[in-house]
């Protein structure tokens, strides 16, 4: 660990890889990545590699939202993309990555779900976002955040026959109402810093991670790290977020 | 969020229950309830109760998990199976899993954990009863425990839920305002230096709707502090 320099440099405005404060690593979104699933897109934020896949299955509405689809974010921290990964069911971190993005696409009224009822009551489609990690370089939230939304740009709803999914006859397109993203912002050593590598969120005091709609709403918020903010950061961080939104947006 | 209903959730300035926009529902506090723990205390908040109970710091086993320069904070949100409307499942869901997180982060800073070498704070917090705002009302409650427990802490820590119903911001809401209403920002913080140790978000909210309900957040929860202050004094002139 090189925490010493890293903080030296950081009050000159410096970071350890040559980034600027606001800049992201160079962005790669890639889609249909994975043939079996019925939307996918692969992430890459510099060295972190996110693969979100969109199952669907058919399944029975909650009862108070009889007519509507169901939406299922699940992450996973595979041990191939982390020394610090251990296998096993989803840890705290994982159950939080998929909660931060489930928010970010349930909250911003993402997917059309009444489009997605079969029958009211009792049979709807199931919308399993599955959010893989494959390498680990910090960020894991914007990644999983972007990949997620682009895969389910992708994603094609299933044919049924005989009230069972066709898997190769994709039918029409998942239907997206709006398009969410999601920008976490760092604070160390009293400065702001965008998309942390995994070495620079080793030493944070606070994150922010915002989700932004379209309009510049903001549709979901997770305070995460050891240390308080004041009100003064959080006005800051929020405008921020919401402006490098629009950057982030022009990958999908 | 997201559910629509067809009900008024405030009419002419006033909510459900009759309460003002920024007005708490009655509030209840008591310290000291569970004799085995080391601090705990009782929190209610309307028909919302957390019960929190500390154990710690106490030495941390297996040792390997032990920290030399510090001690570390362990936390766990649990709703009781009878809280809510129909049956929770008992053990960790999802949801208390990020929940347990989140308030442990909301705890950290306030505490003075490198005193205490190689230990661990416990704090447990149980959901007797859930109307709406049930991790706020376990965070003050587990705040008020850390104190009984003797715990050294730099500042008490309050915690309050704010959202917004038709363009009005609200604090405290209760579980009906919870499901129906455009957003729900629950917020925790050290009041002397106003320094925040839990932001969540869901809703809608444009950037200035959203610092307005952290502005109103931050200077009606000095009436929390003042309630756990004196929850804390009376426990020890009885």
């Amino acid at each position: 660990m090189q925490t010493g320099y890293m903080l030296r440099l950081l009050e000159t405005d410096e970071r350890i890889d040559g980034r600027k404060m606001n800049e992201f690593r160079e962005v790669k979104v890639e889609t249909n990545v994975a043939e079996t699933a019925e939307g996918s897109a692969r992430v890459k934020i510099g060295k972190t590699d996110v693969i979100v896949g969109i199952k669907m299955g058919m399944g029975v509405p909650f009862s108070d939202m009889p007519n509507m689809g169901v939406l299922k974010t699940g992450a996973e921290f595979t041990p191939i993309a982390d020394p610090d990964f251990e296998s096993g069911p989803p840890g705290e971190n994982a159950t939080e990555l998929a909660r931060i993005v489930d928010r970010g696409i349930r909250e911003s009224d993402s997917i059309d779900l009444e489009k997605l009822c079969l029958k009211e009551r009792e049979k709807v489609w199931e919308i399993f976002v599955d959010i893989h990690i494959i390498n680990n370089d910090g960020n894991l939230i914007d990644a999983s955040a972007l990949a997620a939304i682009a895969a389910m740009k992708t994603a094609k709803i299933p044919k049924i026959e005989d009230d069972k999914i066709i898997r190769d006859k994709l039918e029409k397109k998942l239907p997206i109402l709006h398009v969410p993203v999601t920008v976490t912002i760092g604070k160390v050593a009293g400065k702001f810093i965008f998309d942390p590598n995994k070495e620079e969120e080793e030493v944070l005091d606070a994150k922010l991670s915002v989700a932004v709609m379209e309009d510049g709403k903001v549709c979901a918020m997770q305070k995460q790290g050891t240390h308080g903010l004041t009100e003064e950061d959080l006005d800051e961080m929020i405008d921020l977020a919401v402006k490098k939104s629009k950057e982030l947006r022009k990958f999908l | 969020m997201g559910m629509k209903t067809e009900e008024k959730l405030i009419v002419n300035g006033k909510r459900l229950d009759g309460r003002k926009p920024n007005e708490f529902r009655d509030i209840e506090m008591k310290v000291g309830v569970i004799p085995n723990a080391n601090g705990s205390a009782q929190v209610r908040f309307g028909k919302t109760v957390a019960i929190a109970g500390v154990y710690g710091p106490r030495a941390l086993f297996p040792k390997h998990r032990q920290k030399a320069d510090t001690a570390i904070i362990q936390c766990r949100y649990n709703m009781a199976p009878f809280s809510v409307d129909d049956r929770a499942y008992p053990g960790p869901s999802r949801r208390s899993v990020e929940i347990s997180k989140v308030t442990r982060l909301a705890l950290e800073p306030a505490l003075f954990l490198e005193d205490y070498p190689e230990t661990v704070v416990d704090v447990y917090i149980e959901i007797l009863q859930a109307d709406g705002s049930t991790r706020v009302t376990g965070i003050n409650a587990a705040s008020l425990a850390l104190a009984d427990a003797g715990v050294p802490m730099r500042d008490l820590v309050v915690a309050v839920s704010g959202g917004k119903i038709d363009d009005t911001i609200i604090l405290d809401m209760c579980g009906k305002e919870d499901n129906y209403s455009e957003a729900d920002v629950p917020l925790a913080f050290m009041p002397r230096k106003k320094i925040i140790t839990l932001l969540q978000m869901d809703g809608q909210l444009t950037p200035k709707e959203l610092k307005s309900i952290i502005k109103e957040q931050l200077k009606t929860g000095e009436k929390i502090y003042e309630k756990q202050k004196e929850a804390l004094n009376k426990k020890y002139k009885e």
